[in-house]
């Protein structure tokens, strides 16, 4: 399969790559490692007419310490997100959830700020962001600005950027101590797509969990903050009891991996799981 | 179109390609490189594995424009009886033999991150790499005895 015929841009800096953007307008797709847009591309369910490669913007490739947080460029390749130092020490969960997505290959050349920006809600990355309080650096002509990643994702395949922005970077809140992390993923085969996926992060308080943050990948349109088992948790119930209400206001969907109904029993389940792997008990 | 160099196999290229080319086209029907086969093209099943500055990527996944400046090693840059090319001889880790040349570059990349995986992880390395003949038993064993004797040194190595 042969992706048809657009124009190439490759630009050397952040404001030629801005400027590439306004010019070529909502026909432009934005191509960073291209390992979720490759295929869409090849089967021609993504036909841009301009193709604006990022690869040469090697400034959006660190990670580096924002005092109360981390800011991971937008370019970073989950190969390098997992044995970053910096990630590392203050967003483990992330290199739990990144050590699953899809296959050594593909990290070597998808990258942390395409899979958000790409906004599907199977991809394992958008519940991390959305669990973390993480912000999404946008910046355009017009300036720079913070999105919450809760705000982030829109719909279906569809981020909050505007057509003339571009994703920069992503800025982790340091967590502090105490916090135990997992990220759950239900597939079929090693590199599939999650079913339903689980990140959680909590904390732990005289041997229970007090604080905890829940997220789900592919639960619905998109990631989906679980915050009624985040407050029953808080409020003192047992993981199990907790992990019932995972599935509470989401809209899954039912496709040939799963219906519904069996979405919403895996998000009890595997939420249960995660949870209890995330706190060791 | 933009013009392209790149080095394949420790010879220098300079083309000029359309920009939808994929890396693996480039290959196999510009330089006639067609030890890379196309298998799935939905960035699946790693037939088409080959090292990009290194590291293991599917070339059916990377556009030709994108190895620009870039150094690829395909499975014809390998040198003659490379220990893994043996060992997936000796441990019979093939049967149909269209994954062997994804599968030896991705296990290639496994043991430069890891000179001794155990079998989980290189059945964990190797999760992108498919084989429809069902063949993993060998294809473990294989990188194993690979790993075994990439580590040796070279002083050891029987020169048979």
């Amino acid at each position: 399969m042969i992706p048809a015929s657009f124009d190439y841009v490759r630009p050397e800096s952040v404001d030629e790559a801005l400027e590439a953007l306004t010019d070529a307008g909502e026909d432009a797709k934005i191509i960073a490692g291209g390992q979720s847009l490759m295929p869409l591309l090849r089967m021609r369910l993504a036909m841009p007419d301009t193709l604006i490669d990022l690869d040469r913007l090697d400034s959006l490739r660190d990670v580096r310490d924002d005092g109360d947080a981390i800011v991971i460029g937008a370019l970073a390749t989950h190969h390098r997100v997992l044995r970053d130092p910096l990630v590392r020490a203050h967003a483990p969960l992330l290199v739990r959830a990144t050590a699953k997505v899809a296959d050594p290959a593909v990290r070597h050349r998808g990258t942390f700020g395409g899979a958000l920006a790409h906004a599907d809600p199977a991809s394992d990355l958008p519940a991390v962001a959305v669990a973390l309080d993480a912000e999404l650096l946008a910046r355009s002509a017009r300036g720079e600005r913070r999105i919450p990643a809760a705000d982030f994702f829109v719909d279906w395949m569809t981020s909050a950027l505007e057509p003339d922005e571009l994703l920069t970077g992503i800025r982790v809140p340091k967590p502090g101590e105490g916090w135990g992390v997992h990220y759950e993923k239900f597939h079929r085969t090693a590199q599939a797509w999650a079913i339903v996926g689980v990140a959680c992060a909590v904390r732990r308080d005289d041997g229970r969990v007090g604080d905890a943050r829940v997220a789900l990948t592919n639960m619905g349109p998109v990631p989906v903050r679980c915050r009624a088992v985040e407050e029953a948790l808080a409020g003192g119930a047992a993981i199990r009891d907790a992990a019932e209400l995972a599935a509470e206001g989401t809209e899954p969907p039912s496709d040939l991996d799963g219906s519904a109904e069996y979405r919403t029993h895996l998000a009890a389940v595997l939420t249960a799981r995660a949870l209890a792997a995330a706190a060791a008990v | 179109m933009p013009r392209i160099r790149v080095e394949v196999d420790g010879s220098s290229y300079e083309d000029d390609v359309e920009p939808r080319l994929l890396l693996v086209h480039y290959l196999r029907d510009r330089l006639g490189k067609v030890g890379t086969p196309v298998g799935c093209d939905t960035t699946n099943c790693g037939a088409c594995t080959v090292l990009m500055d290194g590291l293991s990527v599917k070339s059916c996944s990377v556009l030709a424009v994108q190895a620009d400046g870039r150094e690829v090693t395909t499975v014809e840059g390998l040198r003659a009886g490379h220990p893994m090319q043996r060992a997936f001889h000796e441990e019979h880790a093939l049967q149909c033999g269209y994954c062997t040349p994804g599968m030896i570059m991705a296990s290639i990349d496994l043991l430069r991150e890891n000179a001794d995986p155990s079998e989980d992880e290189i059945r964990d390395g190797l999760e992108g790499n498919l084989c429809r003949c069902t063949g993993y038993q060998n294809i473990v064993r294989a990188v194993r005895r690979a790993a075994t004797e990439m580590r040796r040194p070279a002083s050891e190595e029987v020169t048979s």
